[in-house]
């Protein structure tokens, strides 16, 4: 019935710092992480309505670096790599010869030739053999992620909170999908305009050696504003609110990015990339086999993933994501399912019937 | 403090014996663990109840849990404020968040259920 903790699963550097805050500890990506560190409602409100303070380095960074590095991104990367300057972010996915996403990851560009990949934790090792294996450059393919901790500030809040430990105005200063590379509170990071909340926040990329001491920095300044730690519980309700995908639920090698309604990521004027041909097809004949909605129970039952989703009696999806929405107070989720333009399903929870409408995401 | 006059499932309900019928609820441990209760689906009135089996299923925001009965019986009374204010069960476990009411069966199962002493240390060997 409860939570269980298990073992062999890799720790981040603040483990012990989780620890003597009371976390619940959580499997993912075989990760033990923090699942909650007081309830799940009040970290989410807490990043909706302040800042939240997140340990994400289960998170995997992967550097790509050297002569032939523009030519490898563009290769594996669906959205256009060519069109970012230094100190520019963007969220792109990696697909397969079949169309099928690999990820779906965030692109560094810190310089012509140098970009830090990053990429979920549950696929670290997999991208890194599939980078290294479509490498046909001089460019240098490294796994840094065990170096490197991730620690977001997210909320209306994290920029006053980043904006004591910066330098200058620094904190108010990057753009949506910039980053820098700066001191905080004295540690050298990568600052970065990035998150999965849909709120303003920060994603702070820092040695694993300088974790404890960025987090004890920050730490004070996030309650003292009224915020506090948040885990990875939160973290799921925060994104599945703001319409954000997470891979191994709503998509994976399996689904191309129109079926997980990711098309605005796919540029197919832009030179080969792996899986270009497939994608133009499916794009040219809009034969999807499914696509990705999201749905509002229309009564309280809590639809979850793997629930199945009928319409007018017939099977027609699953549901891929679904949980309670502390900031909406409704159930919702979003469901991989036949494409058609009906608004009505229901979805099997239990042996019964609950009914639910399609809706536009995100969800707030 | 776990209440004294109230047996234990290993699965943490408690139940709360008085002459034939029996009440049902959770436990503060139990609600604690799981948090943010949102929503509860219970048996309606004339249910049969079987003891150690599922009758109802509790809903967190991370997750759907399971409840087993305590004692077999038939369903007499069932808590329907938790229908619009499942939050009760985490503010008030042993009072205003009860799940049910029944008439029991064989109330000799009542022996097989843990007693106050007993269920503290079942939670802390599931703690260590």
């Amino acid at each position: 019935m409860l939570y269980r903790e298990t073992e062999q699963m890799k720790r981040t550097p603040l483990y012990e710092v989780h620890k003597s805050l009371y976390a619940k500890f959580t499997e993912f990506g075989g990760w033990e992480m923090p699942l909650q560190y007081t309830s799940i409602v009040k970290e989410h409100l807490a990043v909706r309505n302040t800042v939240g303070l997140f340990d994400l380095s289960h998170m995997g960074e992967i550097d790509v670096q050297g002569q032939g590095a523009n030519e490898l991104v563009q290769k594996l990367c669906t959205n256009n790599v060519s069109r970012l300057t230094d100190g520019q972010v963007q969220y792109t996915l990696l697909c397969n010869e079949n169309g099928g996403i690999v990820d779906d990851i965030l692109i560094y560009r810190h310089a012509d030739n140098d970009y830090t990949l990053v990429v979920n934790a549950a696929n670290i090792e997999k991208n890194f053999t599939w980078i290294k294996t479509h490498n046909d450059t001089e460019a240098e393919v490294s796994d840094t992620s065990d170096d490197t901790v991730l620690i977001a500030l997210q909320g209306p809040r994290s920029v006053d909170v980043l904006y004591r430990f910066t330098p200058e105005n620094l904190a108010y200063e990057i753009k949506p999908f910039q980053f820098c590379v700066a001191q905080v509170a004295g540690n050298t990071a990568a600052i970065s305009r990035t998150g999965y909340t849909g709120e303003l926040g920060f994603e702070l990329y820092v040695d694993a050696s300088d974790a404890e001491d960025l987090w004890d920095a920050l730490y004070p300044a996030v309650i003292e504003d009224g915020g506090q730690p948040v885990g990875l519980g939160a973290r799921d309700t925060l994104r599945l609110e703001a319409g954000l995908r997470l891979y191994g639920m709503d998509m994976d090698e399996n689904t191309t990015p129109f079926e997980a309604g990711l098309g605005r990521f796919v540029k197919l004027d832009k030179d080969d990339f792996i899986g270009k041909d497939v994608l133009l097809a499916q794009k040219e004949k809009g034969d999807l086999k499914k696509k990705l909605v999201g749905f509002q129970m229309l009564d309280r039952a809590v639809a979850r993933c793997g629930y199945d989703v009928y319409q007018n009696g017939n099977l027609i999806g699953k549901v891929t994501s679904g949980a309670p929405s502390p900031s909406l107070k409704c159930n919702i989720g979003f469901a991989s399912i036949s494409p058609n333009t009906e608004k009505s399903i229901e979805i099997d929870i239990r042996g019964e019937l609950h009914p639910a409408k399609i809706v536009k995401v995100p969800f707030i | 403090m776990i209440p004294e006059n109230l047996k234990y499932n290993e699965s943490h309900e408690w139940v709360k014996p008085e002459d034939d019928t029996a009440t049902i609820g959770i436990t503060d441990y139990a609600q604690s663990e799981i948090q943010d209760i949102v929503y509860v689906e219970l048996p309606e009135v004339g249910t049969q109840l079987t003891h150690k089996t599922e009758f109802g299923v509790i809903e967190s925001v991370k997750a759907a849990f399971d409840l087993y009965a305590p004692v077999s019986g038939e369903v007499i009374e069932v808590n329907e404020t938790l229908l619009d204010a499942p939050e009760q069960v985490n503010e008030s476990p042993y009072d205003d968040g009860w799940f049910l009411k029944i008439k029991m069966t064989d109330p000799s199962e009542l022996d097989n259920l843990l007693d106050a002493d007993g269920y503290q240390a079942h939670i802390e060997a599931e703690h260590a």
